[in-house]
């Protein structure tokens, strides 16, 4: 008896023990994760920013002043330690989010959180993001050692951070999902620049363009999808003269595209990640000083994207907002320029079927058979085997879709060609552009830069505005790439790139600003093919539209022109909807929200209706019309917005009005508006139901959601602000202007920011989440630009990394 | 009941001490010592030790969180899910922490009664 009692009370105690320290499915252990010594509550606290820090390596000391906005005034004496710094400081406010996206990057999530990311896993590496990032890193080895040694810098200062942490230290994040953080390499800085490629240059829809081009066929397909619209207000002013280029566009080839039936591709990029950015010159501005903003759109997260920061050396200072993982300031200014970026969204991404041999050793290319070379992908997975994927590779690149992913071809597969996986030397334009000094420093800055292609917003102290759109692209024959190509005709190879002083640019125009907000970069007078890759077109002719209406502008202006909830979308079709719409039909609950949308001055503030109604009549009506597009057994693109409500407006008895589920009955444009708008009422009564009204705010109701999957613990929801997608305060649910700038180019400058979260990384620190208020409310934190390492006012704190010995 | 006194604040002392050197099942290794070494009755075998380290660990997160204003305690709170309340995390965490410890003294009660025959 007294035998069996011990054995069933050790039984008990092991077992408890086993309970307690393992992560049973998504619980965590629960003993390693409450306990007051290790777990969680270690994490209930406020960073320490005071005191001496000794990091082995710095040649010399560096400070660190924190204001009140937990931002980082750092002043190293040279550039390896500024960027050690700046490792450093990044790894001890945002550790998790730093590692964990260049795991998201790299195809490594099944390590953390098991079998059910291997899908994400395998497309990212066939995507070829660590084949991409070993290109960066060879190509640094070979051309730049002096930049590649600051990566190590920025590598050495993470990886000083981390060897100082104990297991109780760890962040909170780490503790949930019980794992530990891993030495930081340069290769994953590498990954953390092809993120934000894949993030803002990895969208295409070339596949889906293949199946609408052979379903609908051309004349179709190009009223669906033209290259341009019939408006056009560029990125570069339509009046510019290109006359300068002298190397012409490659001429077309007889090629054909291939009309494969293509059944499931890769899951894209947020369509909406984009931004704005303008600057006015001094002549347009109220204190005769060149203005700047720039507000990059992107997934409202947190950890936020952005880490603000202050890096200075003595023969720089540079402020703005740095991307964990990448080093220097990425949108900002120095003493004397200030740069910002939006999305240059162009095409550079095709895609080629190719056709191997019998053991897919070889594939076909210009009659002959070359060669495939192999990458074995090995995926680790939590509490299983790993999982290995062999991606074959082709002189265009990694072959993504084949036998063995997302395809049934035997012997065949789409390879695909990204710029991305080009290697260069992107680091090294944003630390030129954080020493840079005027225009010509800023156009040396731009050639390093590859992809993403983006904007660059330009101004200086010395009244100069720019704006040049940079990347490496292509120099396309008419039409290339814009569907699935024959992968084995050398014609339908990129056959040269744009050489980079072509690329479209603009310098100090006599309208006296630039502007951009993924826009079609240029007009149909570029020399070179531009491919319409869903262009935006509302917010840049709000934004022209505001720079054109009056003579002056300030800071003032610039704020308002931020938070400019006008949908000029709504208001191009609203009132054609109101008037052709029969009205004769209408209950008295719809004829409601008929009178409610008809009041509505097309501003996307909180407590209107207007928007809700218009968001749920336009698209019950987007999917009317498109219903020809949806299919399960295919993927399929369905057309621009713009383009949508063109089509409306002008073709309004074309077929595709009609509904192909009504047989016997032929629907026009009208007959649709109105059916869209009782499918939307009955939504909408239901909406009111559920929340009691369907303001704008409740409606949208916007979240910054938690890395995690927007772990609701992690997570702020119910964000009052206005705005919208195509707005130029384009927040959306959970997508929006992620970091708003404005920099006034006085000597030195002074600037505003403010972001959609907050300097720490750790849910348990009231820095977490603490912009957000402010953000929402519109309003702006004042950038402290310190001009030399004695604190002012503003400074709360003072921290001091000295070197080991 | 002389014994339940001594039992319940040497296995406080006990944890607080090992919690240096062992990670959180110190607690566990701190009761089956208070077992061993300070014997109990019946129901006390289990209770004394829980009841030690419920409020070791509840009293110890109280004085983590209280000086952060709850600022995670109410996050987890919403994450496990207790409603967002920070005291029922911390009585939660108590409960863990006492469990493991209360179980462990039951087996060392158990061994040491046959250790001694």
């Amino acid at each position: 008896m007294k035998y069996a009692k011990l054995i069933v009370s050790f039984v008990l105690t092991i077992g408890l023990f086993f309970t307690l320290n393992t992560k049973l499915g998504s619980i965590p252990p629960i003993g390693k994760f409450l306990n007051p010594y290790s777990g969680i509550w270690q994490n209930e606290s406020t960073e320490s920013i005071s005191g001496n820090v000794r990091i082995p390596g710095l040649k010399d000391k560096v400070t660190v002043h924190y204001d009140d906005q937990l931002i980082p005034h750092v002043f190293a004496q040279n550039e390896s330690d500024l960027y050690k710094a700046q490792g450093y400081l990044t790894a001890k406010h945002r550790l998790w989010q730093l590692e964990f996206q260049t795991f998201a990057a790299s195809g490594r999530l099944s390590e953390i959180i098991g079998e059910k990311a291997l899908d994400y896993d395998r497309t990212e590496r066939r995507r070829g993001m660590g084949y991409g990032a070993d290109q960066a890193i060879a190509y640094m080895e070979k051309y730049d050692k002096e930049t590649l040694g600051y990566i190590q810098d920025y590598a050495d200062g993470v990886n000083a951070y981390i060897s100082q942490l104990k297991p109780e230290d760890y962040p909170v994040e780490y503790k949930l999902l019980d794992y530990k953080p891993e030495a930081w390499t340069p290769k994953k800085t590498a990954l953390l620049l092809m993120y934000m490629t894949k993030m803002l240059a990895g969208n295409d829809n070339d596949l889906e363009y293949t199946n609408t081009l052979r379903l609908l066929g051309k004349d179709n397909f190009d009223l669906l999808f033209p290259d341009f619209f019939d408006i056009t207000d560029p990125v570069i002013p339509k009046e510019t003269d290109w006359s300068f280029i002298n190397v012409p566009q490659t001429p077309l080839p007889n090629s054909k595209a291939v009309l494969d039936t293509i059944t499931e591709t890769i899951s894209k990029p947020h369509p909406d990640n984009g931004s704005n950015n303008w600057a006015v010159s001094g002549s347009k501005s109220a204190t005769g000083n060149p203005i700047l903003a720039n507000d990059p759109h992107l997934g409202l997260n947190l950890p936020s994207i952005w880490f603000v920061m202050q890096l200075s050396t003595p023969n720089h200072n540079a402020f703005g907002a740095t991307i964990p993982g990448a080093l220097s300031v990425i949108s900002g200014f120095n003493q004397h320029i200030a740069w910002g970026e939006t999305n240059a969204t162009r095409d550079v991404i095709d895609w080629y079927k190719v056709e191997f041999n019998e053991d897919r050793t070889k594939y076909k290319y210009d009659g002959q058979w070359k060669d495939v070379s192999i990458r074995v992908e090995d995926i680790k997975i939590r509490g299983k085997e790993n999982y290995k994927d062999t991606v074959l590779y082709t002189h265009h690149g990694p072959v993504v879709y084949d036998k063995n992913f997302n395809s049934d071809m035997e012997l065949a597969g789409y390879a695909m060609k990204w710029i991305g996986h080009e290697g260069g030397n992107n680091q090294k334009t944003f630390l030129e552009l954080n020493k840079a000094k005027n225009y010509d420093d800023y156009v040396q800055a731009l050639q390093y830069w590859n992809a993403p292609a983006q904007n660059f917003v330009f101004a200086s102290t010395e009244g100069d505005i720019a704006l040049w759109i940079q990347g490496k692209f292509p120099n396309k024959w008419e039409g290339q790439g814009k569907f699935l190509m024959d992968g084995s005709n050398p014609e339908n190879d990129w056959q040269s790139y744009i050489p980079q002083q072509f690329n479209a640019h603009t310098k100090n125009p006599e309208r006296g600003f630039v502007s951009s907000a993924n826009q079609h970069p240029v007009d149909e007078n570029y020399p070179y093919y531009v491919f319409n890759d869903g262009y935006e077109t509302y917010r840049n002719r709000v934004i022209n539209d505001y720079f054109n209406s009056k003579e002056k502008f300030s800071v003032e202006d610039f704020k308002n022109l931020h938070n400019n909830n006008y949908n000029l979308k709504a208001a191009e079709i609203v009132p054609y909807m109101l008037e052709h719409m029969d009205t004769s039909t209408l209950s008295k609950e719809e004829k409601v929200i008929y009178n409610e949308i008809k009041t509505w001055k097309f501003n996307n503030d909180i407590n209107e209706v207007g928007p809700s109604i218009f968001r749920q009549w336009y698209g019950k009506l987007y999917n009317l019309v498109w219903d020809e597009l949806d299919s399960e057994e295919l993927e399929l693109d369905s057309p621009f917005t713009y383009q949508t409500i063109y089509l409306l407006k002008n073709h309004g008895d074309h077929k595709f009005m009609d509904i192909v589920e009504t047989e016997d009955k032929v629907e026009t444009a009208k007959d649709l508006f109105l059916v869209a708008f009782k499918e939307a009422s009955e939504r909408l009564i239901e909406i009111k139901k559920e929340k009691d009204d369907y303001t704008w705010l409740k409606y949208k109701a916007t979240y910054a959601g938690h890395l995690l999957q927007a772990l609701p613990a992690f997570s702020r929801f119910d964000i009052p602000i206005g705005g919208d997608r195509n707005i130029v305060n384009a927040t959306s649910e959970n997508h929006g202007p992620s970091w708003r700038m404005i920099v006034e180019m006085s000597s030195p400058p002074t600037a505003i920011g403010i972001y959609p979260g907050g300097q720490s990384g750790n849910p348990g620190s009231k820095y977490y989440d603490n912009f957000i208020d402010d953000w929402a409310a519109g309003k702006y934190h004042q950038l402290n630009f310190l001009q030399s390492n004695q604190p002012t006012d503003a400074i709360m704190s003072t921290q001091t990394l000295t070197p080991e010995n | 009941m002389k014994n339940n006194i001594i039992n319940f604040f040497a296995t406080i002392f006990l944890a607080f001490i090992l919690s240096f050197v062992l990670p959180w099942w110190s607690v566990m290794t701190a009761a089956l010592i208070t077992s061993l070494f300070i014997p109990l009755k019946k129901a006390s075998v289990f209770f004394v030790p829980f009841l030690a380290i419920l409020v070791f660990w509840a009293v110890y997160s109280f004085i983590l969180s209280s000086s952060n204003d709850y600022t995670l305690a109410k996050r987890i709170a919403v994450l496990l899910p207790l409603g967002g309340n920070p005291y029922v995390l911390m009585l939660v965490t108590g409960i863990v922490g006492g469990l493991a410890a209360g179980i462990t003294a039951v087996f060392g009660k158990q061994f040491a009664a046959l250790a001694v025959k």
